[in-house]
């Protein structure tokens, strides 16, 4: 049934015993053309676009708990494309595109609100580096503009703009069609779309190990039973190593656990995503009204999804240190997800030193914003075997010749 | 009707009257009053709105569970939204406002979207909305959100304290105060821990005897001395290795004094003796305001001697609800119990104190518009309001449908659950290592259990025996079991599940459908248990409907994840002291005085807090920089360096160690002099620069810059201990010891001249010696980041404000200029000199800077050298380190300007400027930047196009070097 | 917040120490070491899910690097060893 004002409506004078099922619980068939392991918002984007660009027929997305239960439903729900380098911005601004017709494309709301995604400096270094990142989004066709104190404080009243604050606000960089989509609904909206296309999303289903042989992957072994597959897809976040193990390679990754949390929800006070180099922080107003922020990892390598209090205490210092009436609120809630972070913060994409795997891995704290290209582009390499021009960067050959894309470094950090 | 205050009874203090307002009515309680109590004794039946429907909502329960009395609270400056009213004790003078409303609480206009009830289930909007969401967005988060917040900085202070003990009890209920008082007589050290006010829990309350004493006087009572024990404390969150985070509100603290303390206590052991909360019953119409928790109406009764009803119907499943239904009608009011079970043997009691019971009932609705005003009863197995025998008028419905253990900290720690049929709850399956389970989490329901696990899991916690008998109350009378009832089968009917959100069983029954069957799904599609209370009253009602529609066990449903908080924490308080000044402290200049008192401009560098420059009167600071450049190329100027990082690195091996280290070659330099160096990461990247002097044979001192020498040390100290571990070398952070000024410019050494017994004239470039300065042992390095005869002047940090004064003073007669950190980065520009973070970034190798010579001469295995190697090092396409000289001589480019090339698609960046000035040496713009393959730029003489925010300008690229580009002044 | 023991202090929280990455053999001397290896070096990490082998130190402490061996799904440290 197509989602509209008017099935709503009729619905609601039924009683909404007509509304189907958003996707089915399909059982697992002993052999794919392509399985893609996770059901998280890239993995089964991955699905809905073999089905729909790729016209594959039998696709299986095997999810090890509740789809979209990994960092899909863990992230602060920030999309932005603000990116330095050109690599980055035709990967990221690809992702944005594509979630600026989402709810049109899935017919499902995804809440995509391009409220504005602000950058506050507090120096006149902040603003120098700020100006050579403007520079470059802008050189690369993005839609970012240098901001100064008066235009910050428009954006973010709530700010401190007091003079003699720890941060004082110099400016800012804005890009107005970043914002925030609603994280559950891109995962939900791209299963019900692909089931739709006749994938098969099979929740509560763990692959436990590869069959290999001749360096191929013939098959995924799974808590229910193994499954042959012609092509497979690693969209993992959160266990690319431990897959990576499996199938018996390395990648440069280490895994953190990436806290966030939320307010009690207040009325309007924040309209716009606002972030601060110099304390890591970023923080929003959901439509619910709750404030969701975080800000660094945890500091060192962990597979459990829950954060330490030393680092909840400097998350919101730093979010209370930029936004001082917000001391006066409550943190309700606090969780973790587990981040994959390649050495350079740049995502791991396309062939896998195994044939027949591909990789979608590496996305550090990035992952939700980057949701529909993760998926198109492992789409792309598991139908074709090879890279589409805007993932070609991004081949996990670049560390062997220290080819690195490096966000970070290109923000003039030194580390 | 509605509820009064008792004349006299319950643990308030009636000779205090504490005025406040509540939606601008002028109301008042007395001291021992929470909000809740108070406004409910003022009559209150309306105290919120639900978020959704905007239906009106009356006080369910009476502490942290409460999911509807949802207030902003204001006093005196400070400012409370979304505060519970249950937990926050009456002060005089509060202003207490509804939250959600327009106008109030009471006559809400908002009410009327429950009249669209039917369009909006569960995850509508998901459905609806498009494609023009960016449309309705806007209105949607203007009705979304509940209380207000100022815009005034929250000024309350916060403080922090740790604490370690051998035996941390949470909760001083009766199975709290039991583990305490047993191991604290064992000798453990032990902290107890209670959100109450006062310890006892449900003993203040509920009536009973332990040790021959009431219940409540035993409790006040039982903890002994030497037991810590926090009040108005809750523990939040479980951590690892028995680390808790506890939050102690203090509410007499003192004006000034820190409100909210937030505490990391690190146990031996730990006891969770958190209780549990009562769950509602899931029933048509139940959040009609005047439907309670049972508990929560004993509760009120007691301790606040309020009445919360004079005609009263109790709907209760298990044995816990007949306690208030006999103190209701002891307290006077008309009571009719209905309970879902058939023949409970506890109705004799009931009825014998005046109690009307019919068992076997349910209620099959509620009516009244903003309260409850009657209730319709029917038998216990009815499907359709139809089946209704009874209506009843009543003014409160107090309801019991069992209770859910607080497992929140036994969870957060890695506990598993397991669902307990006899209990009808989820129950902690086992303790975790370190962690024992008292009372009401176990799932005990008697107080003689509760004391006896108490008891036990107190000496098992301190693990030893102690000559202590444990508390002693009358046996508990054998209960009749609880009668698991998830809500009434009536398929089109209004049942809340979740008050606070408006989730009710239809729309559980709707995600079920639509296959968001998975607990997790469930909470998202339909927000249940994503309110303040974090579903501490919905949790199992909804997953267990769920099991229900879905034809699956509770168990196999299983439940949501439990996060800290166990219930919500200031966010003042979590961050503390990390605020303001102290939020990252600004490292301060020895003679930090001096500079403020000059006038000097203070900003703050990689966390030091420096001048700038030294505006005069009516000068701006681009002003000030110019004059003070102007006067060290001319004369003479003094700089602060203090912040540079002198790092003493000293052993046998210090030589061979260091050539390890960094990328130039250092061995081979001679005692006494000085080297330029750069060092880098084992990925070849530059990460830092200064100059090493050799002190001695064995003895080095390097000079990291101001914002890296923490980094450096650390580095140096990784690769000692790590692959150099038989290399016999110390490394010391000397930075803090020692002032060091620099005085730089042509007249130099004229200052210096009279001040101290080394002999300038025998101190070449890049040397050094030691001697006194002022009379003071010293050192002075010739060294220069200025590009002029330059002399770095060291003595201890104390004497630094004295020698600053006497090297003013000195220089007094050459006109000597005090020069700031802005000053000092225009006259190393003008000289080509790089500023690492400034015109190098995290992508910026050696070769990059025109730094070869190191990776072609030396033969020791550097930190870095391979990575130097890597394909991507040997592109020839690399941006390079240059200088441009702008086509506008007067005006420089801006610093983050992209030198780009035009392509088909429009531009492409080369590079980009890093440092710009209007030189006053050179009397025209210069800039740095770092462009691809800038040598060969230079050597062609070409010209870039910069752009910045859509603005094009050219500069030719030409070497760094604009100044003195021979050095001669360096030696002059 | 773990509790960690310092083979040379004892056990101490967490914010006294800093992790410091997993033990990776530098290969040498650099002329004889390929790209390859010199990337796996500088880039490749086991991650291991479980028993875990890292470096830490004792930063706010008495500034040792030790090897903690930890379980990165419980937290558990399994135990902690001096560098030879």
């Amino acid at each position: 049934m197509r989602y509209s004002s008017l099935a709503l409506l009729r619905q609601g004078i039924a009683g909404h015993g007509g509304w189907p099922q958003a996707w089915r619980s399909a059982a697992l068939q002993p052999s794919y053309d392509a399985v893609i392991i996770g059901g998280g918002g890239h993995g089964l984007a991955a699905a809905y676009y073999l089905a729909k660009l790729h016209r594959l027929r039998r696709i299986a997305v095997l999810e090890k708990g509740w789809i979209g239960g990994g960092n899909t439903g863990r992230n602060t729900t920030i999309v932005r494309s603000n990116y330095f380098f050109p690599q980055s911005v035709a990967l990221y601004d690809f992702a944005l595109r594509q979630y600026e017709q989402l709810s049109a494309e899935l017919n499902y709301n995804i809440m995509l609100s391009q409220r504005g995604v602000i950058y506050l400096g507090h120096s006149d270094h902040d603003m120098e580096t700020m100006a050579r990142a403007v520079n470059a989004m802008q050189i690369n066709g993005i839609d970012t503009e240098l901001l100064d104190a008066a235009q910050v404080r428009a954006e973010v009243p709530l700010a401190n703009f007091a003079a003699d604050a720890r941060f004082p606000i110099h400016g800012a960089f804005i890009q107005r069609r970043g914002g925030i989509a609603r994280h559950d609904a891109v995962a939900w909206g791209y299963a019900r779309a692909a089931d739709g296309l006749g994938v098969d999303i099979i929740q509560n289903c763990e692959v436990t190990g590869f069959r290999i042989d001749n360096n191929r992957v013939r098959a995924v072994e799974t808590t229910q039973g193994p499954v042959a597959a012609g092509v497979v897809g690693l969209s993992v976040s959160g266990h690319s190593g431990v897959f990576a193990g499996m199938a018996g390679f390395r990648l440069p990754i280490t895994s953190y656990a990436l806290q966030a949390m939320v307010s009690e929800p207040i009325k309007p006070a924040l309209n716009v995503v606002a972030s601060s180099w110099a304390t890591g922080m970023y923080v929003s107003q959901s439509d619910k009204g709750e404030l969701v922020f975080g800000a660094g990892l945890d500091l060192y390598p962990s597979y459990a999804q829950r954060g330490n209090l030393p680092t909840t205490q400097a998350i919101v210092a730093a979010m209370t240190e930029i936004f001082p009436p917000f001391r006066r609120l409550k943190m309700l809630r606090q969780w973790a997800g587990i981040v994959d972070v390649p050495w350079d913060y740049s995502p791991i994409l396309g062939p896998s030193p195994v044939g027949n795997l591909y990789l979608n891995a590496g996305w550090g704290t990035g992952g939700f914003k980057a949701t529909p290209a993760g998926g198109y582009f492992l789409a792309h390499a598991m139908a074709t075997g090879g890279h589409h021009p805007i993932s070609a960067p991004f081949d996990l050959s670049r560390f062997a010749r220290a080819a690195l894309i490096d966000e970070a470094a290109g923000a003039g950090i030194a580390h | 009707m509605t509820a009064r205050r008792l004349a006299e009874g319950g643990c308030i203090d009636r000779s205090r009257r504490l005025a406040f307002t509540w939606d601008g009515a002028a109301l008042a309680g007395f001291a021992g009053d929470t909000l809740a109590s108070a406004l409910l004794a003022s009559g209150v039946r309306v105290v919120g709105r639900s978020f959704k429907y905007h239906r009106p909502r009356g006080l369910w329960g009476a502490w942290t569970e409460e999911p509807n009395a949802i207030v902003d609270v204001a006093l005196g400056e400070t400012q409370e939204p979304d505060a519970r009213a249950t937990t926050v004790a009456l002060r005089a003078g509060m202003v207490v406002r509804g939250v959600n409303a327009r106008p109030n609480v009471a006559r809400d206009v908002y009410g009327a979207l429950d009249l669209a009830q039917r369009f909006l289930p569960a995850g509508f909007y998901y459905k609806t909305f498009m494609p023009d969401w960016h449309r309705y967005e806007p209105r949607i988060r203007a009705m979304a959100g509940l209380g207000r917040v100022e815009a005034a900085p929250d000024r309350r202070h916060y403080a922090a304290r740790s604490a370690h003990c051998d035996v941390l009890v949470v909760g001083a209920g009766p199975a709290g105060l039991a583990a305490a008082r047993a191991a604290a007589a064992a000798g453990a050290s032990v902290i107890l821990a209670d959100d109450r006010p006062a310890p006892g829990g449900t003993l203040g309350w509920q009536a009973a005897s332990i040790d021959g004493q009431p219940a409540a006087a035993w409790a006040a009572a039982a903890v002994p001395q030497g037991v810590r024990l926090l009040r108005h404390t809750t523990v939040f969150g479980a951590y690892d290795h028995n680390a808790f985070g506890l939050l102690e509100r203090r509410e007499d603290a003192p004006a000034g004094w820190a409100a909210e303390r937030l505490w990391h206590v690190r146990a031996g052991a730990a006891v969770l003796a958190t209780g549990a909360i009562e769950r509602p019953l899931v029933f048509p119409g139940n959040d009609r305001p005047g439907v309670m928790s049972a508990d929560a109406v004993l509760h009120y009764l007691r301790v606040h001697a309020v009445l919360a009803g004079e005609s009263a119907v109790v709907l209760t499943n298990n044995d816990s609800a007949y306690a208030a239904a006999i103190a209701l009608r002891r307290a006077g009011a008309s009571v009719l119990l209905a309970d879902l079970r058939p023949a409970p043997p506890i109705a004799a009691a009931a009825e014998e104190a005046g109690v009307r019971v019919l068992a076997g009932s349910v209620v099959l609705n509620t009516i009244g518009r903003d309260g409850l005003r009657m209730v319709d009863l029917g038998p216990s197995d009815a499907t359709s309001p139809r089946q209704a025998t009874l209506r009843v008028a009543a003014d409160l419905l107090a309801v019991s449908g069992g209770w859910s253990p607080s497992v929140h900290l036994h969870s957060q720690a890695g506990g598993k659950l397991r669902w307990d049929a006899a209990a009808a709850a989820f129950l902690p399956a086992a303790a975790r290592p370190g962690q024992h389970l008292a009372g009401s989490i176990t799932g005990a329901a008697d107080l003689a259990t509760c004391l006896a696990q108490g008891h036990a899991a107190g000496l098992a916690a301190a693990g030893r025996a102690a000559a202590i008998a444990p508390p002693h109350t009358a046996p508990a009378v054998a209960a009749t079991p609880l009668r698991p009832y998830w809500r009434v089968p009536i398929r089109r009917a209004r049942q809340w599940v979740d008050f606070q959100n408006d989730v009710t069983a239809k729309d559980i029954v709707l995600a079920a459908r639509e296959n968001y069957r998975s607990v997790e799904h469930l909470k998202r599609y339909t927000t249940l248990g994503m309110a303040t209370d974090q579903g501490k009253t919905s949790n199992v009602n909804g997953l267990a409907i769920l099991a229900e529609t879905t034809g699956r066990e509770i168990a196999a449903v299983g439940t949501t994840t439990f996060r800290p908080p166990y219930t919500p924490v200031t966010f003042g308080a979590i961050a503390g002291l990390r605020h303001g000044s102290l939020y990252a402290p600004w490292r301060r200049l020895p003679a930090d005085a001096e500079h403020v008192a000059r006038g000097a401009e203070m900003r703050e560098y990689g966390g030091w807090f420096r001048p700038a420059c030294y505006p005069r009167a009516g000068e701006s600071a681009a002003q000030a920089i110019r004059r003070e450049a102007a006067a060290v190329r001319a004369g003479v100027g003094l700089f602060d360096a203090s912040s540079l990082g002198k790092v003493v690195v000293d052993g046998p091996d210090a030589a061979a160690f260091l050539n390890i280290a960094f990328y130039n070659e250092v061995a081979n330099l001679k005692p006494g002099r000085i080297r330029y160096a750069l060092i880098l990461r084992e990925t070849g990247i530059v990460y830092d620069d200064g100059v090493v002097t050799r002190l001695a044979p064995k003895r080095y001192l390097l000079s990291p810059s101001s914002s890296h020498t923490s980094g450096v040390v650390a580095m140096l100290e990784a690769w000692r201990q790590t692959e150099c571990p038989g290399m016999r070398v110390a490394i010391h952070d000397t930075t803090a010891a020692a002032a060091t000024f620099a005085v730089a410019g042509p007249r130099a050494h004229e200052v210096l001249a009279g001040l101290t017994t080394i002999d300038l004239a025998a101190l070449p470039h890049m040397t050094y010696a030691e001697g006194t300065i002022c009379g003071v042992p010293g050192r002075i390095a010739r060294v220069s980041f200025t590009g002029e005869r330059s002399y770095e002047v060291s003595l201890p940090a104390g004497y630094a404000a004295a020698l600053w004064r006497a090297l003013l003073a000195a220089g007094a007669p050459h006109g000597i200029s005090p020069y700031g950190v802005e000053t000092s980065s225009l006259l190393r520009a003008e000289k080509g000199y790089i500023l690492i973070g400034v015109d190098t970034d995290g992508m910026t190798l050696p070769d990059d800077l025109g730094m070869s010579g190191p990776l072609r001469a030396k033969t020791v295995d550097f930190v870095g050298k391979r990575s130097l190697l890597m394909p991507e090092a040997l592109r020839p396409d690399r941006r390079q380190f240059v200088g441009l000289l702008p086509d506008d001589p007067a005006t420089p480019p801006h610093v983050g300007a992209h030198a780009v090339a035009r392509t088909a698609q429009g531009m492409r960046s080369l590079g980009w400027v890093t440092s710009a000035f209007f030189s006053p040496a050179l009397g025209r713009s210069i800039a740095l930047g770092m462009i691809e393959r800038g040598r060969a730029l230079i050597a062609a003489g070409a010209e870039v196009e910069l752009y910045h925010l859509g603005q094009m300008t050219r500069a030719r690229v030409v070497s760094p070097v604009f100044f003195d580009p021979a050095g001669e002044r360096l030696h002059g | 917040m773990l509790l960690i023991t310092c083979p040379w202090c004892g056990p101490r929280s967490e914010p006294e120490f800093s992790y410091a990455g997993e033990p990776v053999m530098r290969p040498g001397p650099a002329e004889a070491v390929s790209d390859q290896s010199w990337a796996d070096y500088l880039y490749m990490r086991r991650n291991d899910k479980g028993p875990h082998q890292e470096n830490w130190c004792h930063a706010g402490g008495c500034g040792q690097w030790f090897m903690l061996e930890r379980d990165t799904v419980t937290h558990a440290n399994l135990r902690t060893q001096a560098p030879a």
